[in-house]
């Protein structure tokens, strides 16, 4: 059938090309000898009329065919005169087979012509010609389109027949390609199919691979000989590449063998034949035992009282009697030689591409953590202080990013409102913090983490009775939507592009911070020596209170950040505030670096471990932690360790 | 009692004099009678043995709170007495609830099939009772094959062996890792809680065997006593938390009282110096790590067939702070103080969310103790934290008339080891 149905496209192809502009008949003509075969068409006959047709070169075969197709293509029953129709508030509207206007029709002078779905198959599939040819681009690259879409054999036919006349290059260079992947799909020929799939070299595309996997099906054959003539793909041995049960499975539903009884049916043929509290002989109580059980059976099997059923050992044999083979559905082996070699190259360079989306991916989350422990870089790592309502300044910088939606109209501009805003309230908040208990407790740091935790505790359960516990949405402007992307497998959202830059931008603040200003300075005097540096004229108390409020400063920024991206709770600082600590401890405690290297660590692995065990996030951070836990064995002071006075304990 | 009537400066003496046990820690006594008054309060107002004065349901909290009172001894003893601050405790009082919980679910579970198969034509085959079980329980994670970790879980003995050794391995193996490479302070308590999440959210899948998020459930039903009611079985459990309780009060105060106490307390105030002085430190944390995770492990396997589930949120990083919270409230580095923090915040706690407190209206806004009893929580907690190391203990100190001691390494409270003046007051 595929090859009458590639002959038949060939055969009007070719009246296309050649024959059509030589008989040019005019559409009228060629209706007017086959009035009969329209008004009652039939799917076997109608062909070379509809290739007639389209041949014609008359301009009017394209309008004719859509309203033969439409179901608007019309008898005049006074006289049998063929009409184009148009609906009308009188009727129809008349057009001739000139084209010209020839009036109105009442509904009850028209007999419509009906084509039945078979017959419109082949209308369409004529006319997909007239469309790849259509001088409206636009329509031509719909066209194309709705072929790949749906690719057949019919469309290659067209598609060849449309390249000579294209003029616009872009839609020239996708019919190429297009007919290129058709070819290899639906050419009769092999040669021209592995041309075809050779001609696309380190191609990676999508469609290509769409194309290609196709052409390796496989099916699942059992037979006692090797198939001959048939493409296979590989043998079988049962045991390793497929069970014995999915073996005899197959020998099964190809009618090779005799079902097995299954456990459940034996247990009802069982029950079913019990005499006297016996069944074939065996005591009931006996049978709470499968060996006991298949004796029982086997004896009743004997007596003709149950149907026959496959032992261990007729499946072991009729297993051992077959052999068991994938075999392509494509028939050609050098089509599927050529077709596995060009997967296997394209698997290898989405490989790397995958790679390097991973990479992207594992960068943009180790951003994330970077900014959720920048700030707790300064306070865990400056000066010493554990924050366990760190995660809670992150979160309190999200609601105040949703406030600020909430008043302020425009995206753009509550953003911009709310970055120096969410900074200064959780600056506040930092500074009042430091004020109240931190400063009491510094030569206490069990302590002070145990404080903190009250006032995480505390402060998320004001968050949930401000808040309430949905997520509060934080929308992100338009143009932080989308996603950046490079080809069909290496993307990155332009929000999560944004966070990059903005750690980045962080680490350069903080660098200068720390290294080119005054305040910087005497953040690091007080860290090394508090008495000295007091004694030097700088006010520890003042210092330590503006180093902590930067640090929960930044905290609420980076609440702002995640929040564009995460849905805003009051537990989503938590959700950070271990890998936060992670980050810090992993990295290096008291250094910026290290906190950087941290974050890049632990965000690495989570989307690596993440991509060997795709379907569980909650695997991977369980590994992670694992993991870190075993690192911290390694290199208990971090990746990049203090050394000498710095350190100090 | 002579003890605790005399000056604390000459207390010194008396502590190194053997004058007996009981009298070196008068607590103990005040404890167990204590306990056993509520013990033989419990039973008799029961509605079982007694009046019915209180619901079975109020006998079942109050036998939870013991284990909780029995976990935060475990907790003050690493914490308060060792310094070491684990995050991680409550994952191992978990953990003894679902070994425990492995075995009640699959052993009544498999009582149902059981009876359910009895009734067919024949008896049934062990294939078929496995998976009967099996589909029973993990049918709610889309399975019925059971998993490798409930090999044990069809015997009792096996499974209470495991309540001891599961815990207890973990914190070996933790605990070996941890101090061997000299993680201390607050890193150490950063590791703990990360240990906690990381079994939490591996609890949490539903491939680890145990039910994923469902957790464990029906553990109230005893295996073999279906015919014996909830009023019966919540007495019997609490006698048995209070036994345990009893026991491992004696127990861990017998420890902190001798050497090995001294060993500990040193410790926790100044590690370096004891490895310098010869002690094997790593060693001595190690084995009260190791001894605190498997009392936990204990408490949670009565903790859990009194709650009657088990779920992984129940080991979440916060519920080990929880565990810190109590202890910290209720005075760490004496023994009565942990069980009566634990007691006191975890009753406090559960009427206040209850919704039994009475609300505060403040004209425009109504105070709903719901919904601000953990801001009310948190924030006391800073207050303890901050102006009350000593906690609720401070009060009987004050009771006694005893005073902050003015010299380093001077006890706090009657009991000889209680915290010391370092960590009380710095």
């Amino acid at each position: 059938m595929r090859a009458f149905l590639l002959g038949l496209a060939m055969a009007f192809l070719g009246l296309t090309a050649h024959v059509g502009p030589v008989l040019a008949e005019t559409v009228a003509k060629i209706v007017a000898t086959h009035a009969r075969d329209i008004e009652k068409p039939s799917r076997q006959t109608i062909g070379p009329v509809i290739a007639d047709l389209a041949g014609s070169g008359d301009p009017m075969a394209a309008r004719l065919l859509e309203a033969w197709g439409g179901k608007l293509l019309g008898k005049r029953k006074s006289d049998g005169a063929i009409f184009l129709l148009a609906p009308d508030a009188a009727g129809y509207a008349l057009t001739d087979l000139q084209g010209a206007s020839a009036g109105i029709a009442a509904n009850a002078e028209i007999t419509v012509l009906k084509p039945n779905a078979g017959v419109r198959g082949l209308i369409a599939a004529a006319l997909v010609q007239f469309t790849l040819s259509d001088p409206d681009p636009a329509k031509r690259a719909e066209a194309l389109n709705s072929i790949a879409k749906d690719p057949n054999v019919e469309a290659l036919a067209a598609l060849r027949g449309a390249t000579a006349n294209e003029t616009d290059p872009a839609l020239l260079a996708r019919k190429l390609r297009l007919e290129r992947l058709l070819t290899l799909r639906f050419d009769p020929d092999p040669k021209a199919r592995v041309a075809a799939i050779e001609g696309f070299g380190a191609d990676a595309g999508l469609d290509l691979r769409a194309a290609l996997t196709p052409l390796l099906a496989t099916t699942r054959i059992a037979a006692v000989t090797r198939p001959e003539g048939a493409n296979i793909a590989r043998s079988l041995t049962v045991g390793t590449d497929l069970s014995a049960a999915d073996a005899y499975a197959l020998l099964v539903t190809s009618g090779a063998a005799p079902a097995r009884i299954t456990r459940e049916d034996q247990k009802q043929a069982l029950a079913a034949h019990i005499a006297a509290g016996q069944v074939a002989g065996v005591p009931l109580s006996e049978l709470g035992d499968q060996a006991t059980r298949d004796r029982a059976y086997t004896a009743l099997e004997a007596a003709g009282q149950v149907p026959s059923a496959a032992t261990d050992d007729e499946v072991a044999k009729a297993i051992a009697a077959h052999g068991f083979y994938d075999v392509y559905t494509e028939a050609d082996a050098t089509v599927t030689a050529a077709a596995r070699s060009a997967l296997d190259r394209i698997a290898l360079k989405v490989a790397a591409m995958q790679a390097a989306d991973l990479s992207l991916d594992g960068l943009s989350l180790a951003a994330i953590y970077f900014l959720a422990a920048i700030g707790l870089a300064i306070t865990f790592g400056v000066m010493g202080v554990i924050n366990m309502a760190h995660g809670e300044f992150i979160t309190m910088g999200a609601y105040t990013g949703y406030v600020v939606q909430q008043i302020v109209p425009g995206y753009t501009a509550s953003l911009l409102v709310a970055f120096p805003l969410a900074f200064a309230v959780t600056f506040a908040a930092g500074v009042g913090m430091e004020r109240l208990v931190i400063r009491h407790l510094y030569k206490r740091p069990l302590e002070t983490l145990l404080a903190t935790f009250g006032i995480s505790i505390a402060l998320q359960q004001i968050f949930k009775n401000i808040f309430g516990t949905q997520a509060r949405p934080l929308t992100a402007p338009d143009w932080l939507g989308g996603a950046l992307t490079l080809n069909d497998v290496i993307s990155i959202s332009y929000i999560r592009l944004a966070i990059i830059v903005l750690a980045l931008l962080f680490l350069g603040f903080f660098l200068y911070l720390m290294k080119r200003t005054r305040l910087g300075l005497e953040v690091r005097a007080v860290t090394q020596n508090p008495a000295m540096a007091a004694s030097m004229g700088i006010n520890p108390d003042r210092i330590n209170m503006l180093t902590f409020g930067l640090g929960s400063g930044i905290a609420g920024i980076a609440g702002v950040s995640i929040g564009l991206y995460a849905k805003v709770t009051s537990e989503l600082g938590s959700d950070y505030i271990v890998q936060s600590f992670m980050t810090v401890v992993v990295g290096g405690v008291g250094n910026i670096w290290g906190a950087l290297a941290g974050a890049g660590m632990i965000g690495g692995l989570q989307k690596a471990i993440e991509w060997l065990n795709p379907s569980n996030t909650l695997a991977a951070q369980t590994y992670m932690i694992i993991f870190i836990i075993l690192f911290i064995q390694f290199r208990p002071r971090g990746i990049i360790a203090l050394r000498g006075r710095a350190a100090g304990d | 009692m002579t003890e605790t009537t005399q000056n604390p400066v000459t207390a010194p003496a008396n502590i190194l004099h053997p004058s007996g046990y009981l009298r070196r820690n008068p607590s103990v006594l005040w404890f167990l009678l204590g306990l056993a008054v509520l013990t033989l309060a419990v039973t008799l107002l029961s509605p079982a043995y007694g009046g019915g004065g209180i619901s079975t349901s109020f006998v079942k909290t109050l036998g939870k709170t013991l284990c909780l009172c029995l976990a935060a001894l475990a907790m003050d003893i690493v914490w308060g007495y060792t310094g070491i601050l684990s995050l991680g405790h409550m994952a191992f009082f978990a953990l003894g609830g679902y070994m425990i919980g492995q075995w009640l679910m699959y052993a009544r579970t498999q009582e149902i099939v059981l009876q359910s198969l009895v009734a067919g034509p024949l008896p049934p085959t062990a294939e078929e009772i496995a998976q009967g079980v099996g589909s029973q329980i993990f049918g709610v994670v889309g399975g019925s094959d059971i998993p490798l970790i409930w090999g044990f879980a069809h015997s009792l003995p096996l499974q209470l062996a495991l309540v001891v050794l599961v815990p207890g391995l973990l914190a070996l193996i933790f605990g070996w890792l941890a101090f061997r490479s000299r993680v201390t302070g607050v890193y150490l308590s950063i590791l703990t809680q990360a240990m906690t999440l990381a079994l939490s959210l591996y609890l949490f899948q539903n491939d680890s065997g145990l039910r994923g998020n469902n957790g464990l459930s029906g553990l109230q039903n005893l295996p073999g006593l279906a015919d014996v009611s909830q009023d019966f079985l919540s007495v019997w459990f609490f006698w048995a938390s209070a036994l345990m309780l009893a026991l491992a009060y004696l127990l861990l105060s017998a420890v902190v009282s001798g050497k090995m106490g001294s060993v500990l307390r040193a410790i926790r105030d100044d590690e370096a110096r004891v490895r310098f002085l010869g002690y094997p430190v790593e060693g001595y944390k190690l084995f009260v790590f190791v001894v605190t995770a498997i009392l936990c492990g204990i408490a949670g396997a009565l903790y859990y067939p009194q709650a009657g589930i088990i779920n992984p949120a129940e080991l979440a990083p916060i519920a080990s702070i929880y565990l810190a919270v109590w202890v910290a409230i209720g005075g760490r580095g004496r023994l009565y103080g942990a069980v009566i923090g634990a007691a006191f915040v975890s009753l406090l706690s559960s009427w206040f969310t209850g919704g039994r407190a009475p609300s505060i209206p403040l004209g425009v806004y109504t105070i709903d103790w719901v919904d601000w009893w953990q801001v009310l929580l948190g924030l006391s907690f800073v207050a303890v934290t901050l102006w009350a190391p000593k906690g609720i203990g401070g009060v009987f100190d004050r009771f006694q008339g005893l005073h902050s001691p003015d010299r380093k390494g001077q006890p706090l409270g009657p009991d000889a080891g209680s915290l010391q003046e370092s960590e009380a007051v710095e």
